[in-house]
């Protein structure tokens, strides 16, 4: 077994995509400048929330994440031990690296800051929260007012009458300014509270496996988790939609494509109040991607109809069958006090049990906003900044800049103002912009290069394995491990099993369905099991078909397990090789309280 | 008082007539625990055999006779008295009593000649059960009221066994009070049987149910002579959270001959687990009811019952019973596990969690 992952350094270009590392921030990629340090550090892919490669637009988000996760850690809450994580694209792929603090003395001097700035969100958590919900609520408003306006003939006769001594090419570079400040502002709100919610989480994590060393993570998990998860809703709200078609007896009317769909229950009875019913789910609910929502080609819930009414008509043939689609929220309930006090009552003496007590309560303080950020965030706000960033790229195509819309996330962030002025400026002189001659080509080159970097498959890791790692997410949302590292460097296990976090849990037999990316989910039949790089919260409703998951990537805190937990399949996340090892219709046994994968035949 | 106490009759009046063993089951009996149907044989019912066929003299004498420091003389005399007590004839009252329970333990059971499990109970203190595990004898697939009088006589013949007669001379007991309870119960035929703890062994997590299980009569694993499978169930999300599936070379079963016998297992079951996970729960389950009952952590013996009639609980969908529960020893007698850093505000566990990362504390494992 080796000791150590490939170095950055000696990764090879795959053939076609020579040039690459242009597409990308020169600070994002690796370089012979920093090349002592790169090659000092252990790096691993993010299959969490980018399994494929990311297009250079696409990469603005994930630096801008990044970024903020490693402010909050190192500038403001000062957490002793950690500091942020460093962010490499490698042939397209993210890599990253955590940063500890090394010097002791250093963990020391940063242990009353902080005491006090964590301490201080802690104790004014609840109200902190509300404001934070006010705050996201109205950027969310701010990004919905963005408005990206063709460069117009002649300006309007108010821009003269009402003086206004500003034009359009300003507005269009104003507009796109806004889009990134604001999507940058997002992120800042998206950590204001993650890292804290997940130092509560994983003391209380801590606590547990101490005083029960042998007690199931799923266990731990489900004493904090909450009754009411907005993550929920939107798929809460496709369940409310099919028990209500079947109640107005239109269940027969779906199935088909959505706009025959919806066409055709206009002119059926109650076909009026169905379709009320569905236009006040979509808002907010249906921006909700069909993926990790970290990639412009996610597919979002408002602008695909046909996906959530193909989850609908699935559940309407669940109601047929008779099956109960509703959560029982009561029993949900119920069931987490009686675990809690059981467990209280199985600790060694009271002290602990108040130790118990209080550290539950913290983490269930911090958890709703540990569960529910993600749909303000990556869901709704993401989708209106991915359908704003699909306005400006229908302005470059009618410059006759690029010829679909889309092409414009094959610019770097950087690029893109480059771009508009170039367009500005054949609008504001009435001579022929560079843009037209000089993109189709450009676009062109690009696209080859982005396939010749989707043949490539990325190691999980590079460079020097950690001995401690002592960064929240890390541990919790990559779930990386010293097992994980040692089972990454070893390969599959010997008897051609695989073995990952016991995420959910149950055992499940059945044949595998490899799917790779989020478009493949309709491929999937009833009993199937799904294998997949990671699976996304919106892909909750075909959870009532398949029999279990595995996963490449992942912790036991990441969405898939999460969601799994929530509709009670077992589940083994972070395997790192599932989808390399496991072929569709293979039979496969995984087993989501011990967290093995086998292949049985 | 008659001679014979069935289980569900058992009231804590009866622990000294019925010895330890037959005590625990009538009271897992009476608190609706699964546990195979059957009788104890009181102790009087020995000293009232003894005395009617007028052995108490002569095998006092022989006890007596017996030089501790001589083996040879020990096991003289162990000869003789076991020799007399085994073909020692019963008085007819006693010999109709146990005949008439077994025979309604057969009506019960629905099953003609019912195979029965005949055991020592040992009642006071000058008999060494605990520390002699396995001294007093055990006789298995006992069929018949014939043999069950027979083997209840070999079961009294057992309090002079060469080691139990030294113990006595050694301790100073008289020989005068010595009496033995036996229990008479149903046997199960069980696929797969063993042991459980209502905590983990290894590390004392009272949050586990450790089960170890292997093919056939749970002897095989109570033995020793098998290496078996290893369960843990979380007592409270109910969920296996480990499981080490060992291979099974030989497990005890029922030969042929009628006779419960250790034979090797087929190549085929060897390495497969004895359990599914729906009858690990169950066994781990029925552990948990037996550790509620007394309220500390208990060792129990169980067995999963695979074709002799119905089940007790079979009505409940699953065939588990209960063959003993009695309380764990080691981990019972130590402090409880703490968690809980004395001492700070949450803020300071905060701290500590995140500098001995969990991480490290994981891969550490040195409870």
């Amino acid at each position: 077994m080796a000791d150590r992952f490939p170095s950055p350094f000696d990764i090879a270009t795959p053939p076609g995509a020579e040039g690459w590392q242009e597409l990308y921030s020169y600070s994002s990629v690796f370089s012979q400048d920093r090349r002592e340090y790169e090659e000092s550090m252990f790096w691993f892919m993010d299959g969490v929330h980018t399994p494929e490669v990311v297009p250079p637009w696409d990469a603005t988000i994930l630096e801008f994440a990044i970024i903020v996760l490693s402010q909050y850690n190192t500038r403001h809450y000062l957490v002793p031990p950690a500091l942020g994580v460093d962010i490499r694209f490698l042939n397209g792929y993210m890599y990253l690296s955590p940063v500890g603090v090394t010097d002791p003395a250093e963990v020391e001097a940063r242990v009353p800051q902080f005491l006090q700035r964590a301490g201080y969100y802690f104790e004014h958590w609840d109200e902190l929260y509300a404001s934070w919900m006010g705050k996201v609520r109205a950027l969310i408003d701010e990004l919905e007012e963005v408005k990206f306006q063709p460069l117009p003939e002649a300006e309007d006769l108010e821009v003269i009458t009402g003086g206004l001594g500003t034009g359009s090419g300003l507005e269009l570079l104003t507009q796109y300014n806004r889009l990134i400040e604001l999507t940058l502002k997002l992120w800042n709100y998206h950590f204001e509270f993650l890292n804290l919610g997940y130092v509560a989480y994983l003391d209380f994590f801590g606590f547990c496996k101490q005083a029960f060393p042998s007690i199931p993570d799923q266990a731990i998990a489900k004493m904090v988790a909450g009754i009411d998860v907005d993550l929920f809703r939107p798929d809460e709200e496709l369940k409310k939609l099919a028990a209500l078609a079947v109640e107005l007896d239109l269940d027969d009317a779906f199935g088909g494509p959505a706009a025959e769909v919806l066409a055709g229950l206009r002119d059926r009875p109650g076909g009026d109040r169905w379709l009320q019913a569905w236009t006040a789910a979509q808002q907010p609910w249906f921006n909700f991607s069909a993926g990790s929502g970290f990639y412009h080609t996610d597919k979002v819930w408002a602008e695909h109809p046909d996906i959530p009414l193909g989850f609908i008509a699935s559940y309407i043939a669940k109601v047929r069958r008779g099956e109960q689609l509703e959560r029982p929220a009561e029993a949900i309930a119920t069931e987490r006090d009686r675990i809690v006090g059981e467990y209280a009552e199985l600790l060694g003496s009271d002290e602990d049990r108040a130790a118990f007590q209080a550290k539950l309560g913290l983490a269930r303080t911090v958890f709703p906003y540990v569960e529910n950020h993600n749909f303000y965030v990556e869901h709704w706000g993401h989708s209106i900044m991915w359908r704003k960033m699909r306005d400006l790229g229908g302005i470059f195509v009618k410059e006759g800049f690029f010829a679909e819309p889309d092409d414009v996330f094959l610019l770097g962030r950087n690029e893109v103002p480059v771009a508009l002025f170039d367009a500005y400026h054949g609008w504001a002189v009435g001579s022929p912009a560079r843009g037209p001659k000089y993109w189709p080509r450009e676009i062109e080159r690009r696209k080859g290069i982005m396939n010749a970097l989707r043949a490539w498959s990325p190691p999980p890791a590079l460079g020097v394995p950690p001995e401690v790692v002592t960064e929240p997410f890390t541990v919790m949302l990559w779930g990386i491990t010293s097992e994980s590292v040692q089972q990454w460097l070893g390969g599959a296990d010997t008897d051609g099993g695989l073995s990952g976090f016991a995420a959910s849990p149950g055992v499940a037999e059945g044949p595998a369905r490899v799917i790779l990316s989020a478009d493949g989910v309709e491929e999937l039949r009833d009993g199937e099991i799904l294998v997949a790089p990671l699976t996304a919260p919106s892909w909750a409703p075909v959870f009532g078909k398949i029999a279990a998951t595995v996963t490449d990537v992942g912790g036991i805190m990441s969405h898939a397990a999460i969601v799994c937990r929530e509709y009670g399949l077992p589940a083994v996340t972070g395997t790192a090789f599932g989808t390399k090892t496991i072929k569709t219709g293979q039979r496969i046994r995984v087993d989501g309280n011990t967290g093995k994968v086998t292949i049985v035949g | 008082m008659g001679h014979v106490v069935w289980f569900e009759h058992y009231t804590s009046a009866h622990r000294c007539a019925v010895g330890g063993k037959n005590a625990s089951l009538g009271e897992l009996t009476c608190a609706g625990l699964p546990v195979p149907p059957g009788f104890a044989v009181t102790a009087t019912a020995y000293s009232r055999a003894r005395d009617a066929a007028g052995l108490t003299g002569t095998l006092a004498g022989l006890v007596a006779a017996a030089d501790p420091g001589r083996p040879q003389s020990v096991a003289e005399a162990g000869r003789a008295a076991r020799g007399l007590v085994a073909s020692m004839p019963l008085p007819d009252h006693l010999d109709a009593e146990v005949r008439e329970a077994y025979a309604l333990l057969c009506e019960r059971c629905s099953i003609p000649d019912v195979p029965v499990a005949v055991r020592s109970s040992a009642t006071c203190e000058d008999q060494p059960d605990a520390s002699f595990a396995g001294e007093h004898d055990s006789y298995l697939w006992i069929r018949g009221a014939g043999d069950v009088l027979g083997n209840l006589r070999r079961c009294w013949a057992s309090l002079f066994t060469d080691r139990a007669i030294c113990y006595r001379r050694q301790m100073g007991y008289p020989e005068t009070g010595l009496a033995m309870s036996v229990v008479v119960q149903k046997m199960v035929q069980p696929r797969a049987a063993g042991v459980a703890f209502t905590l983990n062994p290894r590390d004392g997590d009272r949050s586990q149910v450790a089960i170890d299980a292997s093919w056939g009569f749970g002897e095989a694993v109570v033995s020793g002579e098998v290496n078996p499978d290893n369960f843990l169930v979380d007592k409270v999300i109910g969920e296996v959270s480990q499981r080490t599936v060992s291979r099974k070379e030989i497990e005890y079963r029922l030969t042929g001959a009628d006779r419960v016998e250790p034979s090797p297992v087929d190549r085929a079951r060897q390495d497969i687990p004895s359990l599914t996970d729906e009858e690990i729960k169950a066994v781990a389950a029925l552990a948990r009811r037996a550790e509620k009952h007394y309220g500390c952590p208990q060792d129990v013996e169980w067995a999963l019952e695979a074709t002799l009639g119905a089940g007790p609980s079979a009505a409940a969908g699953c065939a588990v019973v209960l063959l003993q529960s009695r309380p764990e020893t080691v981990w019972s007698r130590k402090p409880p596990r703490r968690a809980a850093t004395t001492g700070g505000s949450y803020m300071d566990s905060i701290v500590n969690s995140l500098l001995a990362p969990l991480h490290t504390r994981r891969a550490g494992d040195d409870h």
